[in-house]
């Protein structure tokens, strides 16, 4: 694959970013027009990537990467890494992804966010999220993406604390900036594993660096593991899956934006994007199927025990970016129907959080969804862009997402062995029970009897909500069929992820029975859903006489028991010990706690509880120490 | 016997800011109290600026100077450029005069009448700017020292100086005045160390300039153990200095207890001037015992790694959590050392040179946040800085995100380039520790960042006085240096490299 060179790339990401600074800089003056400056970059930035898919179409398959230079950022020694933008098939995608939904986004967040005196601080942070997450998936090296990661990061940091008048909320964002360091860790080791075994950090120097055979499979799993942690923490996989349902506290386009369409799926994007390292190094391959594996159940469990609506889309679309990570471990056959399912969710997904948030609107603010019921008379438009984005997550032909996650389901069962068939029936298991929550969440908040809380008015959504709502559910129907249709997406992305034309594997079941397996599971899902849910009132507070097995999932499968128990806790503890050693223990060594009651210098000595003698005392153990180490270690 | 030749040039810098020192001595006895003030500002950053230039006029310069006794190259440069900046910009903060950080006569007692009536007369002593002088000549000495004995003496001058300028806090008089102490006895116990592995080397070598030792471990093979236990208790004379677990325990409560410039001030200096001489010795002296010194080297970075941000997490003073943060980056700039490469040097000044603008630049602001009884340090009364005084509170986050090494900023340069160097020379123990100090680091400084942004203010009489226009343009540099460095690093890296040699 040959890579051009284009001079308008800087636009896509400068637009946004000064119009975020802009914005941001400006203060007070802009406060009445700051929303129509940010909604403008945003869609700006999306014509841009307009032109660009034109021109890429334009060029042959081979050649349609282009790439460009803006300056050397950091030159030490033998060392260099270039600012340089690459935007070739697979990044494409996104852009018109990040931009196009992004938009969508920004003219929702106007109404919906127009009683907020901070709107204009709003908007230049959605656009700062805009500008990093286009350098994230436009970066040509795993450090420039690492720039956009961080970025990504605090924006969102930033976005999901935006309420911050409760501390729950400050809770959230601080919980999710926690996880995400930890992803962050793993992509700092991958960039220093790459800068060691290949002397760059570029994906074309690595790429070529593996086919040369200058890593050992060692080294390559290590790399593998340690982006798979990147990918897990920010696109909220198990083991780090816990942020992303308290992260719902922030504004509900930021759910839209960031947890449902764009950045989450990150995780996705990074690991096709390094499917040169997972394609040579089978346990990390492995690994990832795995975890995308216990993910997708992982979270199909909790939507099934939400009643807050937004936490039960929250933990669906963790259990959909299991799918992808899954398909991602598939190998060259998985990446272009990760990417198909990435692209159709991040609109049914986006668009069903904004119907969430139109019927918050609508209700107060309220997220019960046990205190919902009936709203389809009431807010008729929500009622069917949020049912189009229904039948496409559950996978009801034509809607886009049977599209994509039947092509997973296939390839997981085509994946070969044993291997193949569990991963099939996971994949298959996933489905029964996505069909299950989302139908419960629909007849729990459209159908029934109302269960309003007195002061609600329920009514539907001004235009401007209801108009990205319309666009982005014309995507839940059609994207499935167009990215499908001859294999449109997967030819066209080809080039970059699958550069050996592998062949077709031997397939275990033809397509047919495995869509219509798929069906069943739906199928089968909706009517226990129904069932349950659709012939029996629904109480407006959750029963409390349920079995262990709903407890457990309602505690999101005991996730935060177990970060606390296992990580906090210890964490805290040997915190204080350590502290504890450093103020005090040295002393009592010294001087015997009769010494303690020799303060002399009053309150302000509290401060300060260290005495110089046990200083001393700890310099000179130092000594000792450091002095029979060197004579131990030479001699 | 012919008198020993003196290149006065090469070392006119240091020469230019010792008699600076001297002339404000003189204007402090002598000048009439009304102009001190403006004579000594005067006098300060006239020789600052003049060192410089003549600093900048030798640059080029490679050769040892004053008989062997200094080596004048391009990393001694290199660092005493370093060293000028942040004495410029310490000394900026030193001279504000909006509100009072230093006591008016550091020789009353506290709590007395005498200071009482210093105070009530607007009575103030200046002779913080000759002391700062002194340090920074002492701090330039440090680096450039090819000499044990050179080394000892720079050391003294740089420290001496320090231990009275912590003991000048205008408020909380006796924990200042207990800090000043403190570091005085610790300092002088740690230079006890360093004397006695002198001696032990010299027993060895039979001289004292590195070349000497140099050529002597080459002789003797290096398996000497008086050359061992001299190199040991050396080792601890200057881990001291860089506050390196295990001894460390005086940084925080010197950090605390001193004057907020002067906490500033000696942060970024002292480690400068520190690291500079250590990486002299470890490279150009004593490399050929690196398969002794590393192992112990590799041990101590990840205490102190692991000392400096776990504990961090724990203080609820904003300065004890950057005394412990400054800790932490000793840890890290260690993996510096321990490379032993071209690389390794390099990254270790572009380290310190990052460093040393994001950790004034934070205290610096530290000095803002005040309530009537002074600076206010408690991390609970930051809650909500963010909504009170945006611009502030924006400044701190980019001050702490440099010193977190998130990336676009210089932090993540400098970090990027010492575990890069260190990674290269196969050391992937420390580097893997770095990262996963980084990571816990990061914890710290975001908690403040959580704190200033994520709770609404209490109001309980802490608020954000408006400086003067030096402590403005200090904190200014230091927050365009370090956005600056972080985007556009090449032009500082390339000087660094093209300049960062010892003379042989």
């Amino acid at each position: 694959m040959s890579l051009g060179t284009s001079s308008t790339l800087v636009y896509l990401i400068a637009i946004p970013l000064f119009s975020s600074a802009f914005l941001l800089l400006a203060g007070r003056a802009l406060d009445r027009i700051g929303h129509l400056i940010g909604t403008a970059a945003s869609a700006s930035s999306f014509i841009v990537a307009l032109f660009e898919l034109n021109k890429m179409l334009g060029r042959d398959g081979e050649s349609r990467g282009v790439t460009q230079h803006l300056f050397t950022w950091i030159n030490v020694g033998s060392f260099q890494v270039d600012a340089t933008l690459l935007l070739d098939q697979l990044s494409i995608c996104f852009v018109l992804l990040i931009t196009g939904v992004g938009t969508l986004i920004h003219i929702y967040s106007i109404s919906y966010m127009s009683h907020d005196i901070d709107r204009r601080r709003f908007f230049a942070f959605l656009n700062l999220f805009i500008a990093a997450m286009l350098l994230l998936v436009l970066g040509n090296s795993y450090l420039n993406l690492y720039v956009g990661w961080e970025g990504v990061g605090l924006a969102s940091y930033l976005l999901i604390g935006f309420w911050n008048q409760k501390p729950t909320y400050a809770t959230a964002a601080k919980k999710a900036f926690v996880a995400n360091r930890v992803g962050d860790v793993g992509l700092s080791l991958a960039v220093m594993i790459a800068f060691v075994q290949f002397g760059s950090v570029t994906f074309e120097g690595v790429a070529k660096g593996i086919e040369a055979g200058s890593a050992s499979s060692t080294a390559l799993n290590a790399m593998g593991a340690a982006i798979l942690l990147a990918a897990v923490g920010k696109s909220a996989q198990f083991p780090l899956q816990a942020w992303l349902g308290d992260a719902m506290a922030g504004p509900t386009p930021v759910s839209a934006l960031i947890h449902a369409a764009t950045m989450v799926t990150a995780g996705v994007y990074l690991i096709s994007r390094s499917h040169f390292v997972f394609d040579n190094a089978p346990t990390a391959q492995l690994l990832v199927v795995i975890v995308g594996a216990i993910t997708l159940l992982f979270g199909a469990v909790i939507g099934m025990a939400k009643d807050d609506i937004k936490k039960a889309l929250a933990a669906s679309t963790m259990s959909q970016i299991g799918y992808m990570i899954l398909a991602t471990g598939l190998g060259p056959a998985g990446y272009a129907f990760a990417m198909m399912h990435l692209l159709t969710h991040g609109f049914f997904k986006a668009g069903m959080f904004l119907g969430a948030g139109s019927v918050m609107h609508g209700m107060n603010d309220e997220v019960d969804m046990r205190k919902y019921g009936a709203l389809r008379k009431v807010m008729p438009i929500t009622f069917a862009t949020f049912g189009l984005g229904y039948l496409a997550i559950i996978g009801v032909p034509p809607f886009a997402g049977f599209y994509s996650k039947d092509k997973i389901i296939e390839t997981a069962f085509n994946a070969g062995g044993s291997k193949g068939i569990i991963l099939g029936c996971i994949t298959l298991l996933g489905a029964v029970i996505t069909a299950f929550y989302m139908t419960r969440v629909m007849l729990m908040t459209f159908f029934g009897t109302k269960r309003w809380d007195s002061a609600a008015h329920p009514h539907e959504s001004p235009w401007l909500m209801t108009i990205p709502m319309i666009l982005l559910s014309i995507g839940s129907i059609t994207t499935g069929f167009i990215f499908s249709n001859g294999d449109r997406l997967k030819n066209f992305l080809a080039p970059v992820v699958d550069q050996h034309h592998h062949e077709h594997e031997a397939e275990l079941l033809a397509p047919m029975v495995v869509s219509g397996l798929a069906l069943l599971a739906v199928a089968i899902g909706i009517s226990i859903a129904i069932a349950k849910y659709g012939r029996k009132t629904i109480p407006a507070s959750a029963p409390t006489d349920v079995t262990i097995w709903t407890k457990i999932a309602r505690r999101d499968l005991l996730q935060d028991d177990f970060n606390e128990n296992v990580f906090m806790r210890p964490g805290q503890s040997i915190t204080r010990v350590l502290a504890y050693l450093d103020k005090r223990v040295v002393d009592g060594a010294v001087s015997g706690v009769g010494a303690m009651t020799l303060r002399l210098a009053g309150d302000l000595r509290k401060t300060q509880t260290g005495y110089v003698r046990s200083y001393a005392l700890l310099i000179l153990l130092g000594t000792v120490a450091v002095l029979t180490a060197i004579l131990v270690v030479t001699l | 016997m012919n008198a020993p030749n003196i290149e006065y040039g090469m070392l006119g810098p240091i020469l230019i800011i010792l008699g600076a020192a001297l002339i404000g001595v003189l204007i402090e006895a002598f000048v009439s109290r009304k102009y001190r003030y403006v004579l000594q500002v005067g006098t300060s950053f006239a020789a600052v600026a003049l060192a410089f230039l003549q600093l900048f006029l030798i640059r080029h310069t490679s050769s040892k100077a004053a008989v062997g006794s200094m080596s004048i190259d391009g990393a001694a440069i290199v660092l005493q450029g370093s060293v000028l900046i942040f004495g410029f910009l310490g000394l900026l903060l030193i001279a504000e005069r909006g509100f009072q950080s230093f006591t008016a006569q550091a020789a009353a007692i506290p709590g007395s009448n005498e200071e009482q009536k210093a105070l009530v007369s607007g009575l103030q002593q200046t002779e913080v700017f000759p002391l700062t002088l002194f340090a920074i000549s002492g701090a330039m000495l440090f680096p450039a020292a090819n000499d044990l004995l050179t080394l000892f003496v720079s050391l003294e001058v740089l420290s001496l100086p320090l231990y009275l300028m912590a003991g000048l806090s205008q408020r909380r008089r006796l924990l200042s005045q207990e800090a000043a102490l403190k570091y005085f006895l610790l300092g002088a116990f740690a230079s006890a160390f360093f004397l006695f592995g002198s001696a032990f080397i010299y027993g060895q070598a039979g001289s004292t300039t590195f070349d000497g030792i140099r050529k002597s471990i080459v002789e003797s093979g290096g398996s000497d153990q008086f050359l061992l236990v001299g190199l040991a208790l050396l080792t601890v004379g200057l881990l001291f200095k860089v506050s390196a677990a295990p001894f460390h325990a005086w940084t925080p409560d010197v950090y605390q207890g001193s004057p907020t410039p002067i906490t500033a001030f000696m942060a970024a200096v002292t480690k400068v001037a520190a690291f500079g001489a250590a990486i002299r010795i470890y490279y150009f002296a004593v490399g050929g015992l690196v398969w002794s010194w590393r192992p112990i080297l590799i041990a101590i970075s990840i205490a102190t790694m692991a000392i400096g941000t776990v504990i961090a997490i724990a203080q609820k003073d904003v300065k004890r959590v950057l005394a412990y943060s400054a800790i932490a980056h000793s840890g890290f700039l260690l993996t510096g050392i321990i490379a032993l490469s071209k690389d390794g040097l390099n990254a270790t000044l572009i380290y310190l040179f990052t460093y040393g603008f994001t950790t004034i630049g934070t205290f610096a602001i530290l000095t803002l946040v005040r309530d009537s009884g002074g600076e206010v340090s408690d991390l609970n009364r930051w809650v909500g800085l963010g909504k009170r005084s945006p611009l502030v509170a924006a400044t701190f986050t980019l001050f702490l995100l440099g010193l977190a090494g998130i990336p676009l900023t210089s932090g993540f340069v400098g970090k990027f380039a010492i575990f890069s160097a260190a990674y290269k020379s196969g050391n992937i123990s420390v580097v893997v520790a770095g990262v996963l100090a980084s990571a816990i680091a990061a914890f710290f400084y975001i908690r403040i960042i959580v704190m200033m942004y994520f709770s609404d203010p209490v109001e309980d009489g802490t608020s954000v006085v408006i400086p003067s226009k030096v402590t403005v343009a200090a904190i200014a540099i230091c927050a365009v240096a370090t956005l600056v460095m972080g985007i556009y690093p090449q032009p500082v890296i390339s000087a660094i490299n093209s300049l960062a040699f010892f003379a042989g």
